[in-house]
C-alpha cells in the first residue's frame, strides 16, 4: 500500500487492513511515526502538535482488535518512562512511574503509543497557546488556532499526523477543538472512563475521550476504553457495551433545539453564536429532518446561561486544590538559590506556571478562601444541579440535545489572549453538559469562512450508543470533507 | 491570595492579574442572582443520582510505590527522603 493510500484509511479501516495482512502494522506505525517526528522536528511551518515522538514501534503488537494502529496520547496522561508535562513547564524532565488507565487499556487493546501531543497547560485554555511547548497552528489555515485544551491531538488527526488521537475534556477541551479543526470529539458520561493516570485539572469534570477522523473510530476508542477502574473511585461501570454505530437514519428521533445554546451573538458581552456558525448549523438540521428527525425548538434549558459562571467557579477551585501539589519537592522543576522552604515553593510555582495557570490558581484559591467557600464552590454546585434537572427535563421530551459546538470558527493566534472573559465564552455551549456530566460529540457538519464548524448532540448519562449512531447518521449525509487540512 | 495560592508574582504581573480577575469575577457574580435555596450540591454528578454506586472501594492495604521509584523523579533526594532547603533558612 502507498503512503497516500494509507493515509486515506481510517483507524477501524486500517486495522482491519492489518487484520486481513493487505497491511503490515509496522508500515502503518512507520508512516505515521515519520510524518509526527518531521512535525515535531520542523521549525517552521509546522503545526507543533507532538511534545514526544516515538523512535520505533513498541515491540510486541500482538494481534488484538485494535492490532498495531498507532494512537497519539494527550501530554497529560501519564506514560511510563515517556515525557508527560500536561504541557507545563513546571513538570520539565518528568517520567512517569506508571501509565495511565485509559492508555494501557488502548495499548493492551493492540493500540501503540505514536507520540504524546501538545495541549493548553494543565488543559487550561481554548486556543492551544497556553502551552510551554509553544502553540499549535490549526491545519486549516496556519494563523489561526486549533481550539484547545486537545489542540495537539485534534490538529495532528485534522493533518493526518495520526490516525486517532486521545484527548480529555473539562469544559469542552475535547469537542472544541474537534469542531475548530474539523474533525470528531467526544466527551464521554463522566465516570465511563478512568481518570487514574490523567494529570489533574478539576477532577469533578474530567473526562477522558477519542478525537477522530470519523465517528466509527470514536465509537471504536471508546469501546476500548470505558469501564470501573479500581484506582479511580469516581469510576462507574458502563452499562451496556460500546457497540460500533450502524445506522443510516434518524427516524422519528426527537432532536432539541435549546434557544439558550444556539441564540445570535447579543452585544457586549460576546455571548451567543456567530452568523456564519448559525447558518451552516442550521443545515445541518435541515439534513438530519431529511432523515426522519423531528425538530424540537421548544426544549429549555434555562439555567444553561449560568454554566459558565458555575464553571469558573468550580474548575479553578477543583485546579487550585489539585496543583497545590506542584511544588518543586517531588518531581518535575525546583527553583534554584531559593533560601528556605516557602522561598523555594513560591518560586518554582512562578517560574513553572504560565500566566493562565497561575490567573486559575488565584481565582480558585479566592473561591475556596475562608469566608467565601459558601458564596462561590458551594452556589457553584448548586448552581450544577439546576442544569444537570434541565437537562433530565429536557431528556423527558427529546431523546438528544443539539447546539453547534463552539460560538466561533477558528480564530487568529493572538486574538484572544490578552482577554481571558472572551477565551472563555469558547466554552459556552459545551460547558453545560461538562456539568451535567453527559456525553457529547461533536461531528463536523460544514464550512464557515471556509474553516469547519462542528455539530454538538448531547444525550443522557450512559447513552453513548445512542449518540454515536446519531451522529453516525448524519455524519454519512453531511458528507463532509476533511481531506483539504492533510494535503 | 497570592501568598495563599504559594504564588510568587512579579511586579509588573500584580496589576494586570487583578483587572483580569475582577473581569472574570463580575462575570460569576452572576450566579448570585440565582434563588438556590432548598436546592441541593451536586459533587458527582452521576454518581450521586445513582444511590447504589460503590462511591468508595473497600479500605484495605495494598502496595504502593517501591520508595526508590518514587524518589527517582524528586529534584532533590537524601537517604530515603525528598530533600529540601530548611523551613527557615
Amino acid at each position: 500500500m502507498s503512503a497516500t493510500d494509507v493515509l486515506e484509511l481510517s483507524a477501524a479501516e486500517a486495522a482491519a487492513a492489518i487484520a486481513a495482512g493487505a497491511l503490515s502494522a509496522s508500515e502503518l506505525f512507520e508512516t505515521y511515526r515519520s510524518r509526527a517526528a518531521s512535525d515535531r522536528a520542523a521549525d517552521e511551518g509546522a503545526l507543533n502538535c507532538f511534545t514526544w515522538v516515538a523512535d520505533d514501534e513498541p515491540e510486541g503488537s500482538a494481534p488484538a482488535p485494535l492490532g498495531g494502529v498507532p494512537v497519539a496520547v494527550k501530554d497529560l496522561f501519564c506514560t511510563e518512562g515517556v515525557p508527560s508535562q500536561s504541557g507545563s513547564r513546571i513538570l520539565e524532565g518528568y517520567l512517569p512511574p506508571y501509565t495511565a488507565t485509559a492508555v494501557s487499556r488502548l495499548t493492551e487493546a493492540g493500540a501503540t503509543l505514536l507520540g504524546k501531543t501538545n495541549q493548553d497547560e494543565f488543559a487550561m485554555g481554548s486556543s492551544n497557546e497556553n502551552s510551554a511547548f509553544g502553540p499549535v497552528l490549526n491545519p486549516w489555515d496556519r494563523t489561526r488556532v486549533p481550539g484547545g485544551s486537545s489542540g495537539g491531538s485534534a490538529a495532528a488527526v485534522a493533518a493526518g499526523l495520526a490516525p486517532w488521537a486521545l484527548g480529555t475534556d473539562t469544559g469542552g477541551s475535547i469537542r472544541q477543538p474537534a469542531a475548530l479543526c474539523g474533525i470528531v470529539g467526544l466527551k464521554p458520561t463522566y465516570g465511563a472512563v478512568s481518570r487514574y493516570g490523567m494529570i489533574a485539572f478539576a477532577s469533578s469534570l474530567d473526562q477522558a475521550g477519542p478525537l477522530t477522523r470519523d465517528v466509527t473510530d470514536a465509537a471504536l476508542m471508546l469501546k476500548h476504553m470505558v469501564g470501573r477502574d479500581p484506582c479511580d473511585a469516581t469510576s462507574l461501570a458502563f452499562p451496556e457495551e460500546i457497540a460500533l454505530p450502524s445506522a443510516e437514519q434518524l427516524d422519528g428521533i426527537r432532536l432539541g433545539v435549546p434557544k439558550e445554546l444556539t441564540s445570535g451573538s447579543t452585544g457586549s458581552e460576546g455571548e451567543g453564536i456567530e452568523a456564519g456558525v448559525l447558518d451552516v448549523f442550521r443545515v445541518a438540521l435541515g439534513r438530519a429532518e431529511e432523515l426522519g428527525a423531528k425538530i424540537v425548538q421548544s426544549v429549555q434549558l434555562p439555567h444553561a446561561p449560568h454554566a459558565l459562571s458555575a464553571y469558573y467557579v468550580l474548575a479553578p477551585a477543583e485546579a487550585s486544590s489539585n496543583l497545590a501539589r506542584f511544588d518543586g519537592v517531588r518531581y518535575g522543576m525546583r527553583a534554584e538559590d531559593a533560601g528556605d522552604l516557602l522561598d523555594m515553593y513560591t518560586r518554582t510555582r512562578h517560574d513553572g506556571f504560565g500566566a493562565e495557570v497561575k490567573r486559575r490558581i488565584m481565582l480558585g484559591t479566592y473561591a475556596l478562601s475562608s469566608g467565601y467557600y459558601d458564596a462561590y464552590y458551594g452556589r457553584a454546585q448548586r448552581v450544577r444541579t439546576k442544569i444537570a434537572d434541565d437537562f433530565r427535563s429536557a431528556f423527558e421530551q427529546v431523546d438528544l440535545i443539539v447546539t453547534p459546538t463552539a460560538p466561533t470558527v477558528a480564530f487568529k493566534l493572538g486574538e484572544k489572549t490578552d482577554d481571558p472573559l472572551a477565551m472563555y465564552l469558547n466554552d459556552y455551549c459545551t460547558v453545560p453538559m461538562s456539568l451535567a456530566g453527559i456525553p457529547a460529540i461533536s461531528i463536523p457538519c460544514g464550512l464557515s469562512e471556509g474553516l469547519p464548524v462542528g455539530l454538538q448532540i448531547a444525550g443522557p448519562a450512559f447513552s453513548e450508543n445512542r449518540l454515536l449512531d446519531a451522529a453516525h447518521a448524519l455524519e454519512r449525509a453531511l458528507g463532509f470533507d476533511g481531506s483539504k487540512a492533510r494535503a | 491570595m497570592a501568598r495563599l495560592a504559594r504564588l510568587q508574582l512579579g511586579d509588573k504581573e500584580i496589576e494586570p492579574m487583578a483587572r483580569e480577575l475582577s473581569a472574570v469575577l463580575d462575570h460569576i457574580a452572576k450566579i448570585s442572582e440565582l434563588d438556590l435555596k432548598d436546592v441541593p450540591p451536586t459533587s458527582h454528578v452521576i454518581a450521586d443520582a445513582m444511590p447504589t454506586h460503590p462511591a468508595l472501594r473497600p479500605d484495605e492495604p495494598c502496595l504502593s510505590l517501591p520508595r526508590e521509584v518514587a524518589l527517582a523523579q524528586a529534584p532533590a533526594v537524601s537517604g530515603d527522603g525528598f530533600l529540601v532547603p530548611s523551613p527557615q533558612a
